[in-house]
């Protein structure tokens, strides 16, 4: 059918009219075989998460009838447009809460317990992580063995694993006979916020091990070879070496974690409880409010939590260059200035551990 | 001819020199790198291990000591492991409902996973970023709020009234599962087959295949590694969902074990029945490492798949 | 550019597929249900079938033996038991979302007492038809919990009250009697604890972690001290000297270590264990501790050794918040025949005797309290009816998730030394006042 070319990801010369036009034979009818490839995953996403992301932008427009009827007690129910009043009454502190923050509106409460928890899980896991890789790099023995335990913390179920974390926390449980002290971890307190910390930080601190173990195991010994000869030391090694050509995948890892912390749910509600502030989360309140029949408000909050996470990926698109586009154009206009070979292992790699569970 | 440079070198060597050579002793820093190496990975299989080892041991105590601290069970007893499977739990069934929902999301995700990331990869069409971001932002929503809509699809009820009714079916939870492990698996595929140059193809349809056969038969074996890490991904991931399968399936005969085991009865009706919660937690786990166990060397060999070059 | 025009196809069908649903959206009215004030024309309570009973947790297995015992002998429609997650909010949250779809096999609902206001209102169960209900011979406190607006919405079936357990052994040593107020609780546990020397030994705890049980002790602390959360007219009136100091008490005993510090994460379970273990002199809790703690096994150090008394209020004696569930009938369920014949069935005398031999659960007909065999399984059972006699319920609101967080937002702040007793009641009042009009 087609012809195989040279270079069949070649950029075509742009004519005058501006379109870029495909001048090799592959591209000939490649579009409808494309889209036709494509359509379960599009349909599958249209249906199942596409419509009922319309429908909460539906339902953030509009509040529950909540009045009751002083004759018969009854509450007149149905729905009433309200337009965006669900968005702008975040800003008018009608719900105040104390948290870690004082008393602020309960839903900059969650913006900022959310972020904060992002911000220190995610900086922990990558430490942690990139020191684990470091270290699994090193030893030839036993990796095996340690990679399959590594994925012990991802492969329970999270009820089991809140569970879990629940009873090591509990004021006589284990942790604190560990530490000989009597931490109220799940008080709503700031030992909660650490609770929560050390919980996820433990389920995800190995994913961005291995996928930078796969980044550094692409860097060829003769590079560090080089660099010793040249009298590097083993910190200069790390920085100019190690650290740029993990990069792509440590980027790309970093940013799946942190749009799931974003989203984290689980741990502050199963393992803290709801209607705790100080670690309450946008998806918890989201979650607490759709349990009051305020589905209005709840999905208002959904939805600017998810701007939130797109703006988020978008950032580290552009600041940090995660490679996540894997459009092939792109890359090669980058690599072609760049000068070297495509590093191909890392972020595919990268790419295959950084979805992660939920 | 290296023989022959040996045998030059070797008469110009002493037997000293000779056995350093073929003895290398390798300098004290190195070897303790070495040694701060394995202590490392002994340190991240305890920390990896640790709260593993506090379920096993706190599913292996007596059920009415499900909250003690002790470090070793005493007694040791099974008791619990006996009542995660006893009748009123219908646990053996349910954990045959999570094999059926993960097994097929898995194979469904890995199925239009591959030929989307076919198309993504090797063809050319416009929009293929727009149609990435898409993708991705799918999977960006949370469940939480997704759930009402759902649940009114699903349950027909207005304005869906057109839609099949879904409730206790297996559909009900493996299509919402699809649109969570499709963008994850898309871009992965993706990335792994740009990884793997044209080139392969084009010498095998240069020997006559067709490029979709091309594909088939030397990108695929070649992306196994890759292929066979999405599937495992998906699959824990389609196994540990829990919202999803406790809104749709709501008959004991169809739930999966994640709800089973949010169904598990203590002794009181105030008590978390942490023993049980903690042997179950052990039984769905298990299986899971032992398949990754033995499917870690393709997982290695896929996380080191750059090596293809 | 053949290649574009299935992109834009695609594309195009996608939105207008998307505009269709939205319209779809818009044409039915949002989806939420409409108050039950509206449907006017009276529920059909004839229709015989199969229903399906939602229920939480069946600790003993008893209650499928009755949902067969109900089968035998009723042919024309059979129960199918369907049991939800241990956790309270997420039975509710399976009953609201299964309203909403109207799904037509939920016909029984076992509905918390505290639920009664918001499930009647919101329209998800039917109004019980008074003459096939009568209520002669049970507790009023029960009944008053399942009646909303002078009508009754649920039948009860099981009832709870708080109880004091305490440690007769400790108390005989040292000549005193169970405490019949917070001061003298305090001086018990003074002299006691002084004359132990035991680090281990605790003075008295109940149910402080941020959940409905703190909602529960905080009641419990308002209405022992002459207060109110909600007066006799339904208003707010909670920001009162007695209220405060009633919680006042409380804060003031987690201070100087009366109450132990760790008891601020304490649900039912951990207060329990802990009064096992033999460190509480005093517990509060519910009647199911009693069995449990009599148990031989070894799982509790104090077999034979404890007692229970009535509540001890802050000055004087206390008042025990209600607690128990009662069944409803959903109003989108088909088969509202059978459903009425199962709620006759499971609160008649004899399937509540049984429930209570099996669960210790406290039964709702006054009767069964001195019942020779009930008494003879759980002796504390007269003092327990007293207990829910006296009983005052927790505020009755449409919106009870609002109202509980708010009062658990007061109380833990306080208990927690975050803010004042008085600040925190003037701060729940006026948040009331906006929730129950």
């Amino acid at each position: 059918m087609a012809t195989a070319t040279a270079e069949p990801q070649s950029l075509p010369a742009t004519e005058g009219d501006g379109h870029k036009h495909k001048k090799n034979a592959l591209s000939d009818g490649q579009g409808r075989l494309a889209w036709i490839l494509l359509a379960p995953t599009l349909i599958i996403i249209a249906v199942v998460a596409g419509i009922p992301v319309i429908l909460s932008f539906w339902e953030s427009l509009h509040q529950t009838n909540a009045g009751v009827d002083p004759n018969t007690g009854m509450i007149a129910g149905g729905d009433k447009f309200v337009g965006l009043q669900n968005f702008t009454d975040i800003f008018t502190g009608a719900n105040p809460v104390t948290g870690s923050y004082g008393t602020i509106d309960r839903f900059w409460n969650a913006f900022l317990n959310t972020t904060f928890i992002t911000i220190v899980c995610v900086l922990l896991e990558t430490v942690i992580g990139v020191a684990m890789a470091l270290i699994m790099a090193k030893a030839f023995r036993g990796r095996g063995i340690v990679r399959a335990g590594i994925l012990v913390p991802w492969a329970i179920p999270t009820i089991v694993s809140a569970l879990m974390w629940k009873l090591i926390f509990d004021s006589s449980g284990v942790m604190n006979r560990i530490l000989g002290t009597q931490i109220l971890w799940l008080a709503d307190t700031g030992a909660s916020f650490w609770a929560i910390v050390i919980a996820d930080t433990w389920k995800t601190a190995p994913f961005i091990g291995l996928l930078t173990l796969a980044g550094l195991q692409t860097i060829p010994a003769e590079v560090y070879e080089a660099a010793k000869v040249d009298g590097a030391s083993t910190w200069q090694q790390f920085v100019r070496i190690t650290l740029p050509m993990v990069k792509p995948a440590l980027v790309v890892a970093v940013l799946f974690r942190t749009l799931d912390t974003l989203r984290m749910f689980d741990l502050p509600y199963g393992m803290i409880g709801p209607g705790k502030y100080r670690v309450e989360t946008l998806s918890v309140f989201a979650y607490q409010e759709a349990a009051q029949t305020r589905y209005g408000p709840a999905a208002a909050y959904a939805i600017i939590l998810f701007i939130y996470v797109l703006l988020v990926a978008f950032l580290f698109v552009r600041i940090l260059g995660a490679e996540v586009i894997g459009d092939a154009d792109v890359q090669k206009k980058k690599k072609k200035k760049k000068g070297d070979e495509e590093p191909a292992g890392p972020p595919a790699t990268a790419l295959e551990m950084a979805g992660g569970a939920h | 001819m290296s023989a022959t440079t040996a045998d030059v070198r070797e008469e110009h060597l002493s037997k000293e020199e000779i056995e350093q050579l073929a003895h290398p002793k390798r300098p004290l820093k190195a070897r303790v790198g070495v040694v701060l190496s394995y202590v490392g990975m002994a340190l991240i299989v305890l920390y990896c291990i640790i709260p593993f080892y506090w379920m096993v041991v706190s599913s292996l105590r007596l059920p009415t000591e499900g909250q003690s601290t002790e470090f070793i069970p005493s007694p040791v007893s099974i008791d619990n492991y006996k009542g995660v499977f006893s009748a009123q739990n219908n646990f053996g069934r349910s954990l045959i409902n999570s094999v059926i929902v993960a097994g097929t999301t898995t194979i469904l995700v890995l199925l239009f996973g591959i030929i989307g990331a076919y198309a993504l990869a090797r063809l050319r069409f416009r929009g293929k970023v727009l149609v990435l971001w898409l993708i991705m932002a799918c999977s960006m929503f949370p469940l939480v709020v997704l759930l009402p809509p759902l649940l009114k699809m699903f349950s027909s009820t207005s304005p869906f009234t057109w839609f099949p009714y879904w409730i206790n079916t297996y559909q009900s939870v493996i299509l919402p599962g699809l649109s969570f492990g499709l963008p994850l698996a898309v871009w992965t595929l993706t990335a792994f087959f740009k990884q793997l140059p044209v080139e392969l193809e084009q010498a095998a349809m240069v020997d006559g295949c067709t490029p979709g056969v091309a594909f088939r038969k030397v990108i695929l074996p070649l992306a196994a590694p890759g292929v066979l890490t999405t599937a495992i991904i998906v699959f824990i991931g389609a196994w540990n969902e829990f919202l999803l399968a406790l809104t749709f399936l709501q008959d004991k005969d169809i739930q999966t074990a994640t709800v089973a085991i949010s169904k598990f009865t203590g002794t009181t009706g105030f008590d978390t029945p942490y023993g049980t919660i903690m042997a179950a937690g052990v039984v769905v786990t298990v299986p899971l490492l032992l398949a990754v166990l033995i499917f870690q060397r393709r997982i290695v060999a896929g996380l080191t798949a750059g090596g293809v070059k | 550019m053949s290649f574009v025009r299935p992109a834009r196809r695609v594309l195009i069908a996608a939105a207008s597929m998307s505009a269709l649903f939205v319209a779809a959206a818009c044409g039915g009215g949002g989806g939420a249900p409409s108050g039950g004030g509206s449907s006017a024309a009276a529920a059909d309570f004839s229709k015989q079938g199969d229903i399906e009973v939602w229920h939480g947790k069946d600790v003993s297995g008893n209650f499928a033996k009755q949902i067969k015992a109900f089968n035998d002998s009723h042919p024309n429609g059979k129960v199918i038991d369907h049991e939800l997650p241990d956790s309270a909010d997420q039975q509710r949250q399976q009953m609201i979302q299964n309203t909403q779809i109207k799904n037509p096999k939920m016909a029984v609902l076992s509905v918390d007492v505290v639920w009664t206001a918001e499930f009647a209102a919101k329209g998800y169960v039917e109004a019980l038809p008074p003459d096939q209900f009568p209520t002669t011979g049970f507790i009023p406190a029960t009944v008053d919990s399942a009646t909303y607006f002078n009508k009754l919405y649920a039948y009860p079936a099981t009832s709870d009250g708080g109880l004091l357990y305490y440690r007769k052994d400790l108390l005989d040593k040292y000549g005193l009697k169970p405490p019949t107020s917070f001061d003298e609780m305090k001086a018990a546990c003074d002299k006691i604890q002084a004359g132990e020397k035991d680090s281990k030994l605790g003075c008295f705890a109940g149910q402080y972690n941020k959940y409905e049980g703190l909602t529960v002790n905080f009641d419990e602390a308002v209405h022992g001290a002459g207060g109110v959360i909600v007066d006799d007219a339904g208003k707010p009136n909670v920001a009162t000297p007695e209220a405060t100091k009633g919680l006042q008490t409380l804060t003031d005993w987690f201070k100087d270590g009366h109450i132990p510090k760790a008891a601020i994460t304490w649900q039912e379970e951990q207060g329990r264990q802990a009064f096992q273990k033999g460190q509480l002199i005093f517990h509060r809790n519910w009647g199911y501790v009693y069995n449990l703690a009599s148990k031989n096994d070894g799982s509790s150090d104090i077999v034979g050794k404890f007692d229970v008394a009535p509540l001890p209020g802050i000055t004087g004696p206390g008042v025990s918040s209600l607690g128990g569930h009662n069944y409803a009938i959903a109003k989108n369920a088909e088969n509202k025949g059978t459903a009425v014949d199962f709620l006759k069935f499971i609160s008649s005398k004899e399937q509540q005797k049984s429930s209570s031999l099996a669960t210790s659960n406290s039964p709702v007909l006054e009767e069964l309290y001195s019942d020779p065999d009930l008494t003879k399984k759980f002796p504390f059972m007269p003092t327990q009816l007293k207990s829910i006699q006296g009983a005052k319920p927790r505020p009755k609101a449409v919106e009870y998730g609002d109202v509980t967080l708010a009062i658990q937002d007061a109380a833990y702040g306080a208990l927690q030394g975050q803010t004042q007793p008085d600040a925190a009641l003037q701060a729940l009042q006026a948040k009331l006042q906006t929730l129950i009009k």
